[in-house]
């Protein structure tokens, strides 16, 4: 947890238009006389209504990087500032999708009691409460089942609902830890879109860790490229394609697949165990 | 949906109709005094249990049975979310609770005799209480330790207070096992009703057994090991519908889990 720069006032200024900051990010998990460097450093500053798309080979550190953020493991150096308040536990502004769907909603309530429960938490009102589930359910497509129990719907379903949950909390950044890792083709490139709607109408900042190059592209506006572990970062790519996707007309452009080759290349490089530094000298 | 109810019956009456039947039958014409037949078993029933027995020696057993197990499922829950929510709490309980739980409960009935009385009911609540403990204690333990970590890390991200936490993703996860636990602790319940008053008792289901036997009243003694046995199957059978109110989501999800 210590930090050396003197960073801690600064935040309060640019809190209008930076929503997530990630300063020198260190993890180093410790365990009986042995420690796993996992994040060697990350820097990264997420402006305020933004879809940045993180991917990185499997093993690159991913979902440590993101429960740093999420607040659910203590860092080992730097900082994260969410909002201009430093992250030292589950920050308030800060919904989370778990890719393990099956796992992260309650399996004894029911849909509806699943998005209500955070608000309840929150001492909102039952009357407003309601409205907003309703809203939220209606928003992903699942209206009327709200009654059912989670473990009655399809997998995507499942995930829509654990959408549904985040959308209701009203964040200021939803954090997706590869959602759509575990669904099928099809429901996939539904859900896909279906982020890129809710972002669009709710203007919340989206942070959607992926191994999929092809959806990274597709989603994000921006794509930060991480290495292998320890973990830095390899590139942070622009995605420069029109705002208005679509799963055909937008997989079938140029731009795409120049964007699609170039981030392909940057993983199988990260794979290789190619390092930025390398650039500049001799790997060790 | 009839004639499925019918076969379900079928199936679930049929064993116990086919061992009365055979009972009944290989007895008829018993002369032998410890095997005397079902028929005069039956017939001596009422005579033992329905004037006075039943509310003097019956229903204090269930009472303390009752009493006894409802302890130890508050005792067993109460002790054993904070065991398995610890680590800390956990190495430092486990070895004794593996060390208590190795303890036969019948050998503790005279020791608890001797702090608690030998004729009064605390006695024999304590040594019910005390066996049931285990059960539900050490499933309650691993139930909590078992609940799902990404629920956890859910619950922590969505905010859920302290209370909410204890109620809505401890004990609602752990659930199954403590049933589970509660399950096994309900039969252990049993034998114990009956151990505790096999010393020094007077009164009761287990005493009105031992006195019938050592009085030579043999179908006596019958009709009471199988108003035991109709008692076990009544109080287990309840246990059952609880359970399935309570645990119909369970079911659901491992059902579509298998499924899939």
């Amino acid at each position: 947890m210590a930090t050396t720069e003197p960073t801690t006032t600064a935040p309060e200024a640019a809190a209008t238009d930076v929503a997530l900051d990630v300063r020198g990010l260190q993890k180093t998990y410790g365990g009986q006389g042995r420690s796993v460097e996992a994040i060697r450093e990350l820097s990264f500053s997420v402006p305020r209504g933004q879809l940045t798309c993180i991917v990185g080979p499997s093993g690159a550190g991913k979902t440590t990087l993101l429960r740093c953020i999420a607040g659910l493991l203590d860092v080992t150096a730097g900082e994260i500032v969410l909002d201009g308040e430093r992250v030292t536990g589950p920050p308030r502004g800060m919904a989370v999708v778990f890719q393990e769907y099956g796992r992260s909603l309650f399996p004894w309530m029911t849909v509806q009691q699943n998005v209500e429960r955070p608000l309840i938490e929150r001492r909102v009102p039952k009357a407003e409460r309601r409205r907003v589930v309703a809203d939220a359910l209606a928003a992903v497509g699942l209206g009327d089942s709200g009654e059912a129990h989670p473990w009655q719907l399809s997998g995507g379903m499942q995930q829509r609902v654990a959408i549904a949950r985040a959308v209701a909390y009203e964040p200021t950044v939803l954090i997706m830890d590869e959602p759509f890792a575990a669904v099928d083709a099809q429901t996939r490139a539904d859900l896909e879109d279906l982020v890129r709607d809710l972002w669009h109408r709710l203007g919340v900042t989206v942070l959607f860790v992926t191994h999929d190059i092809d959806e990274s592209v597709y989603l994000g506006q921006r794509v930060l490229v991480l290495s292998n572990r320890p973990t830095v970062l390899l590139e942070d790519v622009t995605v420069d394609l029109p705002d208005e996707r679509d799963q055909l007309g937008t997989r079938g452009t140029h731009r795409f697949a120049e964007l699609r080759g170039h981030v392909y290349e940057l993983i199988q490089r990260a794979k290789a165990g190619h390092r930025p530094e390398d650039d500049a000298g001799p790997a060790s | 949906m009839t004639a499925r109810i019918l076969r379900r019956v079928g199936y679930t009456a049929g064993l116990p109709a086919v061992l009365v039947a055979l009972w009944w039958v290989a007895s008829a014409g018993s002369d032998s005094f410890f095997w005397p037949p079902l028929r005069t078993i039956v017939a001596t029933f009422p005579d033992t249990w329905l004037t006075g027995r039943l509310g003097e020696d019956v229903l204090p057993s269930v009472l303390r049975l009752l009493a006894g197990y409802l302890l130890a499922l508050v005792l067993g829950v109460a002790l054993g979310v904070p065991i398995g929510l610890h680590r800390r709490v956990r190495a430092f309980a486990e070895p004794t609770l593996e060390f208590f739980r190795a303890i036969p409960p019948p050998v503790l009935v005279p020791v608890i005799a001797l702090f608690a009385g030998y004729t009064g009911s605390a006695s024999k609540v304590v040594t019910i209480a005390i066996g049931c403990l285990w059960p539900v204690l050490l499933n309650t333990v691993e139930g909590v330790r078992a609940v799902d970590e990404v629920l956890v890390d859910t619950a922590r991200c969505y905010h859920l207070r302290r209370r909410s936490q204890l109620v809505h993703l401890t004990l609602r996860g752990s659930s199954p096992q403590i049933a589970a636990g509660a399950r096994q602790a309900l039969s252990i319940g049993v034998i114990l009703m009956v151990i505790s008053e096999l010393f020094g008792a007077d009164r009761g289901l287990g005493a009105s057994i031992v006195q019938f036997q050592r009085s030579f009243a043999i179908p006596q003694m019958w009709t009471g090991i199988i108003l035991l046995g109709v008692l076990g199957f009544l109080l287990s059978l309840i246990f059952r519908l609880v359970e399935h109110r309570a645990l119909a989501w369970y079911r659901g999800l491992r059902d579509a889990n298998r499924g899939a």
